[in-house]
């Protein structure tokens, strides 16, 4: 058995320690947000966060992992109370298929983390490992803008007020 | 009538809305009374006039929406959610026609066992067909409770009106639409032709922008995809596919790989090879060592990629003229003669998820979830396949990653349609590696174009004959035969012959005909039967390499004429919607002030889809890096006009994504192979654009035309993209790239540095 921390949650997974945690994720815990894209890492579709760095969970094993703080699109909120990212891409309409949207969500988050205040160009080159097919870039860099924007309000109107 | 359905029947995750479950759990079929004078015309009719949209072939108002007791509306479609957001629009159309709200209204997709049969969700037909089905559907419905309540009330059906789901009188009297429904009756419905639509100014909810339903789940993790379906003791597997087209399995061994951890069944059946395991992860391990196991014989047969445009034109093709409206009298004296030769490679539609499909055979009957673009055809093609009776089979749409035309989807639903015959009573989940998807999903065909025409000595177009060579754009299920695992099996199904996809839709053809007032017009459509790599409709079919082709010879023409690229079209436009939306592209982009920068370029270009969908015109602003010769687009402005808006949002959603789509086939994409194997089998071979890549800005303006009739509108941007970036590269650099894509390799070679 293997532990996993994942969401503020730990979870003990029986499988092989060389399993990829995108299949942990999706087929043991029923956490479906991450996709599998490539196998590969190179579309993003699988990006989840560890440690606040983005990864690609599908070529990231278990073994690795026992010990640090997995954070997946379903430890940012649920649809009746989205996080702020998620709110900005449904403010936004920043999906078309939306099969890479948790990855981009993911990739976002750590960025935003790091940096409240990304310039437009960091954004976008903080987003290039992930893929989209249907053409919704520009409505994915909004939401982030937009997401950075809301987040950077909230916490200014928090310090005023605190 | 089959009881199979997955929803009701099975405690299990399934895709399908709560509302689906209560309406499939004896929930009340609405039936009317027919008004006399309605029947009256009906059966006066001597023979049946054209029904609107889909309601032509699918009749029954029962078949498209459904009240429930309760006030639950269910609305039926035969199209698929494919991401394009047509559940949504078909939402604002039926509530706002039946003067419901929104979120009463339960949607039901595609699926054999409920939905109305809509053929396949392409060509743009989405809103034409079922839009205009639900539409007048819902119309006739409300017309009729109107009428219901009318007699319930003794008054005028004048004062009547549907609101918020109830009939309401000028009195303030009101019955809830619920109440209106008769238990117990089992009379149906047909649809008349024509209905009483609500006035375009009465809408409340068509032509606003409605946040869509599908995205609240695809951005939380909930279930939103068939590679997301659980089903209870649901096994997973993986196919080994052969190396090549041609390749036999010739000798495998099973014993190292039934040992394997998880594994529960090793199956081939001819060439057919797949593993089936609990786990999900141990398939794809078993997977490996099963490809591992595998021996194959292959030869090479595919065309030799250096000369794919000599084996296009020198490959025995069946010429058919689309068109010859050259006078008996000849050509006026020409000023000016062009010609010109264009060129597309093989593209993908390279979805980021690989294909996916659960099967499940269970008590003789076999279910199959897939994000097929045609539950119907893809039931005919596996009954056949498995030589089953239909009504044994059932497919269940379930959206999947974009598609943008026919990718793997049919065949994974093959895969797990075979798999779960070979493992019955377990849902089988099969999902294709990125490496199947790449290699055997079929591609948008290589095509060739030779344009030739003469300008007079007034600038206009006096001559235009454009030719064609392309294989067929669709080679669609229906037939077993177009089941990729069919082709594998012991007993292998082969491949039913191409057939073109004849005019006004067109295949290799559509919108080969200019859409301009062109003089001694010829158009011919070679097609080529012969594939020797496998092909099939990707997004726009033909008219993405025709509008490029069109497009970019109309500015060559322009410039040999020297004449203003945008007045040079508007000069060979009569079509007032045409120039409506060329002007407002034009104006919004600020072509006429344009000052060209150092290496920077605009390009435009025009076209109205299949010549009677969309019109879409596009200015854009790019640059070319003289060193490299590396193309970005900068910005990009669009206006479209899809007819009556129902979603805008959606519209601009749509454009925005197929220009930057098309930005990316044009820029970077070419499939590539060798004698034997295709060699695009991953995003490093086959690399697709990045968000670097992606412009400053692109903007789209949405023409509505309110009362007109609805447009399709997802594939308008693809050819219209490709062109104006090849006019813009000509515009930077003054050298006309005629070869797809448009790579930095080719502007370099051209511009000579």
């Amino acid at each position: 058995m293997i532990s996993l921390e994942i969401n503020g949650r730990t979870h003990a997974v029986d499988a092989d320690p060389a399993t990829p945690l995108l299949y942990v994720l999706r087929d043991h815990l029923a956490l479906d947000g991450a996709k599998f894209g490539c196998g590969l890492g190179q579309c993003g579709a699988c990006t989840v966060m560890v440690d606040g760095q983005a990864i690609f969970s599908c070529i990231t094993p278990i073994s690795v992992l026992p010990g640090r703080h997995i954070k997946t699109v379903e430890g940012l909120g649920t649809a009746a109370e989205p996080g702020p990212l998620q709110r900005a891409f449904i403010a936004e309409q920043a999906a078309q298929c939306g099969y890479c949207i948790a990855g981009m969500i993911m990739r976002a988050q750590t960025l935003l983390e790091k940096n409240p205040a990304p310039t437009d160009a960091e954004i976008r080159r903080h987003m290039q490992p992930n893929l989209c097919r249907c053409g919704t870039h520009l409505r994915i860099l909004r939401a982030v803008r937009r997401a950075a924007d809301e987040i950077r309000a909230a916490e200014s109107g928090t310090s005023r007020t605190g | 009538m089959m009881n199979l359905d997955a929803g009701a029947g099975s405690p299990t995750k399934t895709l399908l809305s709560r509302r689906a479950f209560l309406a499939t759990g004896g929930a009340l079929v609405v039936s009317f009374s027919l008004l006399p004078a309605l029947r009256l015309s009906a059966q006066q009719a001597p023979s049946a006039p054209k029904m609107p949209g889909s309601l032509d072939k699918t009749p029954m108002l029962e078949s498209w929406i459904r009240v429930d007791a309760d006030g639950g509306v269910t609305v039926f479609t035969g199209k698929a959610e494919l991401g394009q957001g047509i559940k949504t629009a078909f939402i604002q159309i039926a509530a706002d026609e039946l003067g419901v709200a929104p979120a009463r209204i339960a949607m039901i997709t595609a699926d054999t066992s409920r939905t109305p049969d809509e053929g396949y969700t392409a060509g743009s037909r989405s809103l034409t067909d079922s839009g205009t089905a639900i539409m007048h559907a819902a119309a006739q419905v409300r017309e009729i409770l109107i009428v219901r309540a009318a007699e319930r009330l003794g008054i005028a059906a004048e004062r009547l009106q549907a609101r918020e789901g109830f009939v309401v009188a000028d009195d303030g009297r009101r019955i809830a639409f619920g109440a209106l429904v008769a238990a117990g009756q089992t009379e149906t419905t047909r649809a008349q032709p024509a209905s009483k639509l609500k006035e375009p100014r009465s809408y409340t909810l068509i032509g606003q922008p409605m946040p869509r339903v599908d995205i609240p789940a695809k951005v939380t993790g909930g279930t939103a995809f068939v590679q997301d379906l659980r089903l209870p003791g649901m096994v997973h597997a993986r196919v080994v596919r052969p190396p090549s087209y041609g390749a036999r399995l010739s000798e495998v061994q099973f014993d190292p790989v039934q040992r394997l951890p998880g594994v529960l069944k090793v199956v081939r059946d001819g060439s057919f090879l797949a593993v089936i395991a609990e786990r999900e992860y141990q398939a794809v391990v078993a997977m490996r060592a099963l490809s591992g196991a595998a021996k194959w014989d292959e030869h090479g047969e595919l065309p030799v990629p250096a000369k794919l445009y000599d084996f296009l034109l020198q490959t025995p093709s069946n010429a058919m003229i689309d068109l010859d409206q050259r006078a008996a009298t000849g050509v006026p004296a020409a000023a000016h003669t062009l010609e010109a030769s264009y060129r597309r490679p093989y593209q993908m539609h390279a979805s980021i998820g690989p294909s996916c499909a659960v099967g499940w055979l269970k008590d003789g009957t076999l279910t199959v979830w897939t994000h097929s673009q045609g539950v119907y055809p893809l039931r005919r093609a596996i009954a056949e396949m498995l030589k089953f009776p239909e009504d044994r089979v059932r497919c269940i749409h379930a959206e999947g990653s974009g598609c943008y035309g026919h990718n793997g989807a049919d065949d994974v639903a093959a895969d797990a349609a075979l798999l779960a015959r070979a493992f019955p009573d377990r849902p089988v989940r099969v999902q294709w590696m990125r490496e199947q998807e790449h290699a055997w999903e079929p591609y948008g065909p290589a095509m060739l174009t030779q344009a030739k025409a003469a300008l007079d000595g007034a600038g206009r177009i006096v001559d235009w004959q454009y030719d064609v060579w392309s294989n067929a754009h669709s080679t669609r299920p229906g037939r077993a035969g177009s089941l990729l695992p069919a082709w594998h099996l012991a007993t292998p199904f082969a491949p039913p012959p191409p057939q073109p996809i004849p005019l006004p839709e067109g295949g290799g053809d559509r919108n080969a005909i200019p859409f301009y007032n062109f003089a001694n017009v010829r158009v011919v459509h070679h097609f080529i039967p012969a594939m020797p790599i496998r092909v099939s409709a990707l997004r726009g079919l033909g008219a993405y390499m025709n509008v490029f082709s069109v497009e970019s010879f109309v500015d060559e023409l322009a410039l040999a004429a020297g004449a203003d690229p945008v007045e040079f079209r508007l000069r060979h436009l009569d079509d007032s919607r045409a120039r409506d939306a060329i002007n407002a592209a034009a104006a919004r982009f600020g072509w006429s002030a344009f000052a060209k920068a150092r290496g920077r370029g605009r390009g435009f270009a025009f076209a109205r889809y299949k010549n009677h969908a969309a019109y879409l015109a596009l200015a854009v602003e790019v640059e070319v890096e003289r060193e490299t010769g590396r193309t970005r687009l900068l910005r990009a402005v669009a206006a479209v006009d899809s007819g009556q808006a129902v979603n805008p949002d959606g519209i601009r959603n749509q454009i925005e994504g197929g220009i930057v789509q098309s930005m990316s086939w044009t820029l970077f994409e070419a499939v590539g192979f060798d004698a034997t194997r295709i060699t695009s089998a991953d995003w490093g071979s086959y690399p697709i654009a990045r968000f670097p890549e992606i412009p400053e800005t692109v903007e789209v303006q949405v023409i509505d035309r309110p009362g007109m009739p609805f447009l399709g509108t997802g594939e308008a941007a693809q050819g219209p993209t490709a062109a104006a970036i090849a006019n813009a590269i000509a515009d930077a650099t003054g050298m006309r790239l005629r070869e797809l894509p448009l790579t930095r390799e080719r502007v370099k070679a051209a511009i000579g540095v």
